[in-house]
């Protein structure tokens, strides 16, 4: 490394410690959704991606919106836009447990198949409606371009928001699980659906407004996505195989394993990166995984579920 | 009857013709008996059937059936929409005019659904099936590969857009778009000299098409320009993530970034560029995949003052591509834009036209032979001018485009009429 000076490195060092985190934040608001759904109900959503996409999507059509009618209001309209990504995704997803998914909690291999047929028809929805080619919001000037504390250091700002709202989200999630009576109800479900049922705990709402707040959040996810990459019909597969890897890597039923599990895959991955070619990197954060979880089979945080 | 046994005879010519000198003298053989007849029906300017159609293709009195197969569905239609549009647009001017050996087109058009074992069978349904005279489609690398052994078998005819990384030549294909020489040599060139470049990092998506077009890049920057690359980096198709790789190039300062990233990781790169600080008035970068059609999903305020190589771009002003551009948007509507492979593919049914009236004749064979001579010229090409050369390429020029915020690109750069040089010797 001769040739640079100590402010040089220290700089490059600062920044590539963001970039870690930056993708730690990342996979966590995407795994967050699933890790709800998985972890709580059992329920493998395939079409999670897609809820994703619902977000950006709709982000999208409300930065047109804007665009049009009420330009003045561009710089505001992407916090107002994450809101309305994550209602329009939870209610599909309320609607998506109503109609496919109650019908075969009894069967987990066939809601595995079922989210798989409705992520196909999703996607082909979102080609009819929006196109096939890709899109991108127009985003708020603020949200682009890097913030520079010294003269040598960008700090993308993107990477901040994306960072922020991931732990607004994430304490959000953990608030509704482990304070509220909701949480309360939703952990009895996990541990024992028939005693809670028993006790009075209505299992089929808990349920509907389970999967609702994972798809909702998925949606957040999509809409916070469009900062960083575009929105096609086929995006939400892109994201799906990274999710599961770091929910069933963190260990299915527990959330501290899912924040747990997405900060060791970003640290490896992007230190990896650093020192080798991407394509190398992931071979080998994936072999790592293999590795821990021949040994591990349950993940790094085992849950203490009575089945 | 007939059909069955010139089907077989052909099958054998395609199984004989094993040795490249071999189809040349025989491909000269014919064109020579075929050129006083196409010269004696044409000034009879009375075409039967029987006289332009030896082998059972589906053309009749009236009409000629033709084949369109592209992605309409899956993660290739975003890209394959566009040349399935200057296609189709292409027939119908054809159409417009009289048609083809006064003949109209038909199409047939199957999706290949972005998947290659489907490219492959609906190309052979196209060919067994239907019989048309000739196909339009493919544009990955991948799809043409899975579909030659079908079109060298069946002897189809097909015209291919998309620019590509060469080291290819089949009797059965016709490259409409640039091989990886005319795409990369001059810009890089130019780079070199207008901007003092030395230094280069190449990225790219990690598969065949980037990876051997910046095999030939390196070649080029360290034997003939005297530069020196200090990275090459590829990222799996579809990653979002660029964070560490931006901090690498940070690090080795290059002169130039020179790009080959494709599909939605090319919006994350651009985006995640900008979103570092990265942006043209501190650094060039060259790319060799974005075209107009990229731009609408990275957004050209990400693009701004960022250089493309390729031979075609939207603005480009002369007066094919102003009536060019104008009848697509009439066709297909305001909003449309126009890639370089868009108008790549635009020329396919031109020069199919320009081989089957020279041939005087819809026969494969004699198409492909007319195809050879290496005459046949567009002057009405959108691009400006190409020459289709004995190897099956087109001589075109390569441009440089420098990227607006409105989307659009102002050439800053064209070359001479550039060779087509599928195997080139020493990049390899």
């Amino acid at each position: 490394m001769d040739g640079y000076t100590y402010s040089e490195l220290g700089a490059i060092l600062a920044m590539q410690g963001f970039a870690g985190i930056s993708l730690f934040s990342v996979l966590l608001l995407m795994a967050l959704g699933l890790a709800i759904i998985f972890g709580q109900m059992g329920v493998i959503n395939m079409a999670h991606g897609e809820f994703m996409a619902v977000g950006a999507y709709t982000t999208y059509f409300l930065s047109y919106l804007t665009e049009t009618y009420f330009p003045a209001f561009m710089p505001y309209y992407f916090i107002f836009a994450i809101v309305v990504a994550f209602i329009v995704a939870g209610i599909l997803g309320y609607f998506a447990e109503f109609i496919l998914i109650r019908h075969l909690y009894a069967r987990p291999l066939d809601t595995l198949l079922a989210t798989w047929g409705l992520s196909l028809i999703m996607q082909q929805s979102f080609r009819s409606m929006f196109g096939a080619r890709e899109v991108s919001p127009t985003l708020p000037e603020w949200l682009m371009g890097a913030y520079q504390p010294t003269e040598m250091i960008d700090i993308p700002i993107n990477g901040m928001f994306v960072l922020g709202l991931t732990a607004v989200v994430t304490l959000g999630v953990f608030y509704l699980m482990f304070k509220s009576s909701w949480g309360l109800r939703v952990r009895a479900t996990t541990q024992n659906r028939v005693m809670s049922g028993a006790v009075g705990i209505n299992t089929k709402k808990v349920d509907r407004y389970t999967f609702a707040l994972g798809c909702g959040i998925a949606g957040i996810a999509g809409a916070a996505f469009t900062t960083i990459a575009s929105t096609g019909p086929t995006t939400g597969s892109l994201y799906i195989v990274d999710t599961f890897m770091v929910v069933v890597f963190g260990g299915a039923a527990s959330l501290f394993g899912t924040i747990a599990s997405a900060f060791s895959i970003a640290q490896a991955q992007s230190i990896m990166e650093f020192f080798m070619s991407g394509s190398m990197a992931k071979v080998y954060t994936l072999f790592a995984l293999v590795l821990i979880l021949m040994f591990r089979p349950e993940g790094l945080f085992a849950s203490k579920v009575r089945r | 009857m007939s059909d069955l046994e010139s089907n077989r005879s052909l099958d054998q010519t395609a199984t004989n013709t094993g040795n490249r000198h071999l189809i040349k003298r025989r491909s000269l053989l014919k064109t020579l008996c075929a050129l006083p007849a196409g010269i004696l029906l044409a000034t009879h300017m009375s075409f039967a059937v029987a006289d332009v159609n030896t082998t059972g293709l589906a053309v009749t009195d009236k009409d000629v059936t033709v084949g369109i197969l592209h992605s309409l569905t899956g993660t290739m239609a975003i890209s394959e929409t566009g040349a399935q549009e200057a296609e189709k647009l292409a027939i119908k001017q054809i159409n417009e005019m009289g048609g083809i050996l006064g003949r109209q087109i038909k199409i047939i058009q199957e999706d290949g659904a972005s998947d290659w074992p489907t490219f492959a069978e609906k190309s052979k349904k196209l060919l067994v099936q239907d019989k048309v005279a000739a196909v339009f489609g493919a544009w990955t690398s991948a799809s043409r590969k899975a579909v030659l052994p079908v079109f060298e078998k069946e002897n189809g005819l097909l015209y291919y857009p998309t620019f590509y990384e060469g080291l290819e030549q089949s009797k059965n294909v016709i490259y409409t778009g640039q091989e990886a020489t005319q795409q990369i040599l001059d810009g890089l060139n130019w780079v070199a000299k207008e901007k003092k470049a030395k230094t280069f990092y190449l990225i790219g998506s990690d598969y065949i098409w980037p990876r051997t077009s910046m095999k030939i890049a390196r070649k080029h920057i360290e034997n003939v320009l005297g530069g020196k690359v200090v990275g090459e980096e590829y990222k799996p198709l579809g990653n979002t993530q660029f964070g560490s790789v931006i901090n690498k190039i940070r690090l080795k300062k290059p002169d130039v970034i020179y790009a080959a990233v494709v599909g939605g990781s090319n919006v994350a790169w651009f985006k995640q560029l900008k979103a570092a600080g990265i942006n043209s008035k501190k650094q060039t970068l060259l790319t060799i995949s974005v075209t107009e059609d990229e731009v609408l999903g990275i957004g050209g305020e990400n693009l701004e003052g960022f250089y493309s190589i390729m031979k075609y771009f939207q603005s480009q002003d002369n007066p094919n591509n102003i009536a060019f551009v104008k009848a697509f948007k009439e066709m297909w509507g305001d909003d449309s834009v126009i890639g370089d492979v868009t108008q790549a593919a635009y020329l396919g049914p031109w020069l199919w036209k320009a081989a089957v009236e020279k041939a005087g004749s819809f026969d494969v064979d004699k198409v492909v032979a007319a195809s050879e001579e290496g005459d046949i010229e567009l002057t009405t090409a959108p691009e400006g001018y190409v020459k289709l050369h004995p190897n099956h390429h087109l001589w075109s020029k390569a441009r440089v485009g420098k990227w607006n915020k409105d989307g659009q690109a102002t050439v800053v750069y064209t070359s001479d009429l550039l060779e087509p040089d599928p195997f080139p010797a020493g990049y390899q």
